[in-house]
């Protein structure tokens, strides 16, 4: 569904973050000339539809000491990526699961699976659990580790 | 390294990862399931945010639920050009998440807006800044998100692993 105009301004009023103090619905809704309660039924609509995932806290996954992230890849077969890629998402450790396009030749892949641990042999534990549910409908895999996050500031949108 | 998280601040993450409650003072209401104190909680993730063991709270929109869109992408970026590279490509406002990762393809970034042309408009940027090729992955479907890292569970896997 398309956004209106409080919308936009709702997001842009929130995206960076919630305001900490006892009544952040109600600062939102002194900002957007409207009331706490308003702010908070249009996030509970947002939240129904879907358009908002949860109001919740995101963790720098290395201060929190999962100092190693490793993005597997997979090349499943077409008929069972679907079916696969649902269990290998509801796997503990695994954070994001999603079915991308292949860039052949220079990448085979179509199954992503991103992983958290605090160390690479946690992960590669992991990834052997990933193997094993996988079975014979994967052809290739492969890990890409992370040594540097350049940025993560989550969505931005204009304001306006 | 990192830091040693005091088990409360970990309560409180780990209770936030549920989702904060719709109610006129939610600080107060989780602190309240917590037995801890609503300044508390407050003060707590004022100082956690500071110090970037949490990179955000509040609202995450999926903004693809109204027409926008994400897109995964990656570049092979010589060696020597690296964090040049990086700046340019985290230069861009749509560009919400960057990764440097091992692989000969060693840069990964996400980028978002509220329509796939002006993700493409800005990944045509990011190639006509860098004159390197970008791949593009956009998602065809999700499985799961959703953060489950166990927070709560005692340090034992590298015992174990070892």
């Amino acid at each position: 569904m398309p956004l209106d105009d409080f919308d936009r301004r709702l997001i842009a009023a929130t995206q960076a973050g919630l305001p900490l103090v006892p009544r952040p619905f109600d600062a939102v809704g002194e900002r957007l000339g409207c009331s706490g309660e308003q702010v908070r039924r249009r996030l509970q609509a947002m939240l129904d539809q879907g358009l908002v995932r949860r109001i919740g806290a995101v963790p720098n996954h290395y201060r929190l000491g999962f100092t190693a992230n490793g993005m597997t890849v997979w090349d499943v077969a077409d008929e069972r990526v679907d079916e696969l890629g649902a269990e290998v998402g509801a796997l503990p450790g695994v954070s994001h699961c999603y079915r991308r396009p292949r860039r052949l030749p220079q990448w085979r892949y179509n199954l992503f699976a991103m992983l958290h641990g605090r160390s690479r042999a946690e992960v590669e534990a992991q990834r052997g659990q990933v193997r094993a549910l996988l079975g014979a409908a994967c052809r290739a895999d492969d890990v890409l580790y992370s040594s540097a996050i350049l940025k993560k500031t989550g969505l931005r949108l204009n304001e306006g | 390294m990192f830091d040693v998280i005091h088990p409360d601040d970990l309560r409180l993450i780990a209770r936030l990862h549920g989702g904060l409650p719709l109610v006129e003072r939610p600080y107060r209401a989780v602190a309240d399931e917590l037995g801890l104190g609503e300044e508390h909680v407050i003060a707590r993730l004022q100082a956690l945010l500071a110090d970037g063991v949490l990179t955000r709270f509040g609202p995450l929109f999926q903004i693809e639920r109204a027409g926008g869109a994400f897109v995964l992408a990656a570049m092979q970026v010589p060696a020597a050009r690296f964090d040049a590279v990086a700046a340019q490509v985290n230069a861009r406002p749509e560009v919400a998440h960057n990764y440097r990762r091992e692989h000969a393809l060693n840069l990964w970034f996400v980028a978002a807006a509220t329509s796939a042309d002006a993700v493409e408009h800005a990944i045509q940027a990011i190639e006509a800044d860098t004159g390197l090729t970008v791949l593009r992955f956009p998602k065809e479907r999700e499985f799961f998100v959703e953060l489950k890292l166990p927070l709560l569970e005692p340090v034992e896997a590298d015992h174990a692993a070892g």
